[in-house]
């Protein structure tokens, strides 16, 4: 059993201006995180203040795509897809400090999947033309 | 007196606690109607004589419906309110709505004031509720990872305090299990058979590392309590029992908690009720040692490890060897380094209305008349859902 995002047509998002930026970098596999404009804080999710000096003015650098498991769950079934084995992860990214990014580890049997594991991005379709942001074990830092 | 102690919960009054759709065909402002008059009649007062609703989860009746003063206004012939207003967000303000009901009465707007919770599932189980949420912008980095409902996300936390303290599934284990050992004498518990630690282990697992057991029940039904001010309430039918401490907030490193995932380590693997805890002791006059029953709220076992560390029954990480030492099993005296937890069942086995079956036991025992009673017990602690701020947390004593 390898675990799998959800099924492209299950997963739909909405976007407004303050976080649409991520979206369609991601639509051309780029990963990016909001980046204060002033202070240079990172912040994750998308929000319109920066919380250290509420600055609107946001910068979106592209990351390496690199990330380690902070921590995860295997979630064994979803409202309407009981069969499925997915590996919800919430993940750290080393060029983007002291924020973390919701996501699914795929690729990968869930039993290997361990907290500190190094993944690396990859992005899988969704609903409305968008490319959700995923990760697999990074093989060459693993 | 230590404590605020001006004014006591008066009257309590339930609905029967249903299985998930086994209420349908009744309305919330029923069931919600059904606990407020059985409320009022504990309490020995008129319906007529509320003049104040104090909610929270935004006056919402579990997931999908609402409940309106004027709704209970209209139906139970109350003539006039001086008080409608509710804490935000979810099930985190459960225990602080007995706080804002305070306020309504140290202000002297509104004298007698109820708080109530009504809940059905059959619109929308709580247990996939992520999942149906509406698609929004903050949402769209949540909702697509699967998490689908609130244990989901918090086996993410589980699996962060197993990784830093070594808490093991055994320590979830006792929590399921000798919750349900309260609850085998309970009449109106939906689970009274005991669990063994072969069933648990052998549990359906939804979100490893929490299984079925770690899950709290998928119930129906409605709870009210009514609050007064201390003078009124010694004139009462029914002992007065005084809102020793009570407090709702909580901290930016918190916030939005498992819906945001940012939290600093020793929050990630918390409740993020410690700011709560300290304002309740402080309020209160007293430490957790006086603290003699805890009714915690029980959505998911290693929730209540968190916040028995949190509350300070055990040291910060110590949560997992605290409970498997057999400390939170219920006594009928308690022991010095025990404290009795959720003798009622809690949300796990007995009923779960989004934290008021936790108030209700609070009441019971400082009346002296609980059915798992902690004997001569002055203080009781109940808490709100370890969730989305505010979280919030009341401590309850006895009167003279």
């Amino acid at each position: 059993m390898i675990a799998t995002a959800l099924p492209s047509d299950v997963v739909r998002i909405a976007t407004d201006a303050v976080t649409e930026p991520f979206w369609q970098a991601a639509k051309q596999r780029r990963l990016v995180a909001p980046k204060c404009g002033d202070c240079g804080t990172f912040r994750l999710p998308p929000t319109p203040f920066c919380p250290e000096c509420q600055s609107t003015t946001v910068d979106w650098p592209e990351l390496s795509g690199r990330a380690t498991v902070y921590s995860f769950a295997v979630v064994h079934g979803y409202p309407g897809l009981p069969e499925l084995t997915l590996v919800p992860a919430v993940v750290e990214l080393p060029d983007a400090p002291r924020v973390r990014l919701v996501t699914n580890v795929v690729g990968v049997e869930p039993e290997d999947v361990r907290i500190g594991m190094a993944l690396t991005v990859d992005f899988h379709p969704i609903t409305g033309g968008w490319l959700l942001p995923v990760f697999r074990p990074d093989a060459a830092r693993e | 007196m230590k404590g605020l102690r001006d004014v006591a919960i008066v009257g309590v009054g339930a609905t029967p606690y249903y299985r998930r759709g086994e209420s349908a065909g009744t309305s919330i402002t029923q069931l919600a109607g059904e606990a407020i008059l059985a409320a009022c009649a504990d309490a020995g007062i008129s319906v007529k004589e509320i003049d104040g609703f104090a909610y929270y989860s935004g006056a919402g009746a579990g997931y999908g419906d609402k409940m309106e003063s004027a709704d209970f206004m209209e139906t139970l012939g109350i003539p006039e309110v001086r008080f409608s207003a509710s804490l935000t967000s979810g099930g985190g303000g459960s225990a602080g709505a007995i706080g804002l009901a305070r306020a309504a009465i140290v202000a002297g707007d509104a004298s007698v004031v109820v708080t109530v919770m009504a809940l059905q599932q059959q619109k929308q189980r709580l247990g996939t509720v992520v999942a149906a949420k509406p698609v929004t912008p903050i949402g769209s980095f949540l909702q697509p990872s699967g998490l689908a409902g609130p244990g989901h996300l918090m086996s993410i936390l589980a699996r962060r305090h197993m990784h830093q303290y070594g808490t093991t599934r055994d320590a979830f284990a006792e929590i399921a299990i000798s919750t349900r050992e309260n609850a085998l004498n309970r009449p109106k518990a939906i689970r009274k058979t005991p669990l063994t630690r072969d069933e648990y282990f052998s549990g359906r697992m939804i979100a490893e590392p929490l299984c079925v057991y770690d899950f709290c029940l998928e119930t129906e039904g409605a709870v009210a309590v009514v609050t007064t001010s201390i003078d009124r309430a010694r004139d009462l039918r029914q002992r007065p029992v005084p809102v020793v401490a009570v407090a709702h907030g909580g901290t930016r490193d918190w916030g939005r908690a498992f819906s945001w995932y940012g939290m600093p380590d020793d929050t990630f693997t918390s409740s993020g009720h410690r700011p709560i805890a300290a304002r309740l002791y402080k309020q209160a006059g007293i430490t957790p040692q006086d603290i003699d029953v805890a009714l915690i709220y029980d959505h998911f076992t290693p929730m209540v490890l968190m916040q028995l560390e949190d509350y300070g029954f055990c040291d910060k990480g110590e949560g997992g060897p605290f409970v498997e030492s057999g400390a939170i099993r219920h006594a009928s005296r308690r022991k010095p380094g025990t404290i009795s937890v959720n003798p009622h069942g809690g949300q796990l086995s007995e009923a779960y209305v989004i934290g008021m079956t936790q108030i209700v036991e609070g009441i019971e025992q400082m009346r002296g008349a609980a059915i798992n009673q902690v004997a001569d017990a002055e203080f009781a602690l109940c808490t709100g859902g370890p969730a989305s701020l505010p979280v919030s947390g009341l401590v309850l004593g006895r009167d003279g």
